[in-house]
């Protein structure tokens, strides 16, 4: 579903480069929590694959397709493979629950019927059943995330990028999250996950990959956040 | 779906920045008003040339009983020296030319200046103040220098004189103010140009949360791009219909109303050429903004 070979990306010249010889395959239906510090480049890695950032080296593959050689007016078809959540929610704050997440198949292109059946289904799922007509700031840090979870996800992508998605929320509210995340896991959906949070990667016992300093340092199954804790 | 979403974001655009959409439609309502003087006033050129050119003639003055000019020494023009200027001109070189002369002597003259004058100076005056002439027709007005050379230095010719001198100061005038016009138009159009900039640029910029989803949820960039070219194009659109308007009122009031009623004798613009340019001034503001948005857009609203 996701490949690097060998990928590489310095930003400007002379830099230490944020990804260094990168090799990492991630299959259909993996969920994968892609951990390291600050600077280690999990976000570059995220914005190889969104196709964000170009790799100085190597190559990417998402979604059998060749990034490198994707030509930018392709490059929306791609997006509308990959579902993106975010730390910090990324709604808007002046459409409802429901404007927010039909929004998306909006500007894709759906027709009014599509959107109709689609999006209370996909409320349903997250959890915001009842809630269709709320705004944003109306709802807690938690609600606002399904929001945002629901939006990446109602055009059914086949992945699912998360960067740092319980970044701004308290355990509590994580665990809730993580279960709507490994529900949509289960329904075929590849997740791959950026974080930090240690407790939630050690509760979760799934793939995990290391960063540090552009290098990969760990690619382990049913792993824990950090190695001294294995 | 999507026509409905590009004209609801025009819609909204428009109104969130509604005083700089204003300011666009001011701006390109005086540029393209400028513009279209411009035109209007080349197009009454145009007019006034096919009118009078065909009816102007060249005159070819004999000599009067006194006169200064050194040609005419030998005093008044003679009939054989008439004859002589006749042959040339009906028979001579430049015969093809020439679609007419009809000879006014110099009684007829003073009759045609007294119908014209104040009787109280032409009774000051005789007929032999006045100066015969041939009033030639030429097939081509343009072809008047030809024509000049070759009557100019015959015997018994004092001068010879091209109605269209007279016109042609009046079209200096109007070319002038055709380019003063086109000058402040081309000023005014460029600081369109700047504003449609700034206020794409603004429009971005406010709703680049709203673009910065469509990015990730894999919109197409002509989705993300068109409303705020649209919205550039209706406003400019906008300022190009309220010129059109403003000459056409413009035109109706005060060239065929008022002018038409003063200087009765001349045939003006009407509002059907302020009809017949307007198509051009919407084009000029929908390219105007189409460059502008490019210009910018690239920047804001990166794929």
């Amino acid at each position: 579903m996701i490949r690097l070979e060998n990928v590489s990306k310095v930003y400007s010249r002379g830099a230490r480069p944020a990804l260094d010889g990168i090799d990492i395959e991630i299959e259909r239906g993996d969920f994968v929590f892609l951990v390291g510090s600050s600077g280690s480049g999990k976000s570059t890695f995220l914005k190889l694959i969104l196709r964000e950032e170009r790799p100085t080296g190597g190559d990417v593959y998402v979604a059998g397709r060749h990034l490198n050689k994707l030509s930018a007016w392709r490059v929306p078809h791609l997006r509308r493979e990959i579902g993106a959540v975010f730390q910090d929610f990324r709604l808007l704050p002046n459409k409802t629950v429901y404007q927010n997440v039909s929004f998306a198949l909006q500007v894709i292109g759906k027709g009014r019927r599509e959107i109709d059946s689609t999006v209370p289904e996909m409320l349903e799922l997250v959890g915001l059943a009842g809630k269709e007509r709320r705004m944003p700031h109306e709802l807690s840090g938690g609600e606002q995330q399904r929001v945002a979870i629901a939006r990446a996800f109602v055009n059914r992508p086949p992945i699912l990028l998360c960067d740092e998605p319980t970044g701004n929320l308290d355990p509590g509210t994580s665990v809730g999250i993580m279960r709507l995340l490994d529900r949509i896991n289960r329904t075929g959906t590849t997740v791959l996950m950026a974080t930090h949070d240690d407790e939630i990667v050690d509760q979760m016992r799934k793939r995990v990959i290391e960063l540090k300093g552009g290098h990969l340092v760990r690619d382990q199954d049913r792993g824990v956040y950090g190695l001294e804790r294995a | 779906m999507r026509l409905r979403f590009i004209f609801g974001e025009v819609f909204n655009g428009l109104r969130r920045n509604s005083t700089m959409a204003l300011s666009v439609v001011l701006v390109t309502f005086v540029s393209l008003t400028f513009v279209g003087a411009a035109a209007l006033i080349q197009t009454q050129i145009g007019q006034l040339q096919d009118d009078w050119y065909g009816q102007v003639e060249v005159s070819v003055f004999l000599c009067p009983v006194q006169s200064v000019e050194e040609q005419c020494a030998q005093g008044e023009a003679t009939p054989a020296q008439e004859q002589a200027i006749l042959d040339v001109l009906e028979n001579g070189s430049v015969a093809a030319l020439v679609e007419s002369v009809e000879y006014e002597s110099k009684e007829e003259a003073y009759e045609n200046f007294e119908a014209r004058a104040d009787s109280s100076l032409a009774q000051y005056l005789t007929a032999d103040d006045m100066q015969a002439s041939f009033r030639v027709k030429l097939t081509d007005p343009s072809q008047f220098q030809v024509v000049a050379d070759a009557t100019q230095g015959l015997p018994g010719v004092e001068e010879v004189q091209d109605q269209r001198e007279i016109f042609d100061q009046l079209f200096a005038f109007l070319n002038a103010a055709t380019l003063v016009a086109a000058g402040l138009a081309a000023v005014m159009l460029l600081t369109a140009v700047l504003l449609i900039t700034t206020t794409v640029r603004l429009s971005a910029l406010s709703r680049k949360r709203e673009t910065t989803i469509m990015r990730m949820v894999g919109s197409s960039r002509t989705l993300i791009q068109l409303p705020f070219m649209l919205e550039g194009a209706v406003a400019a659109t906008a300022g190009a219909l309220l010129a059109a308007l403003g000459l056409w009122f413009g035109v109706q009031y005060l060239v065929q109303d008022w002018l038409s009623s003063s200087v009765g004798w001349v045939d003006y613009v009407s509002g059907d050429d302020v009809l017949a340019i307007a198509p051009w001034l919407i084009v000029i503001a929908f390219g105007l903004a189409a460059f502008a948005s490019l210009l910018t857009l690239g920047r804001y609203t990166r794929a």
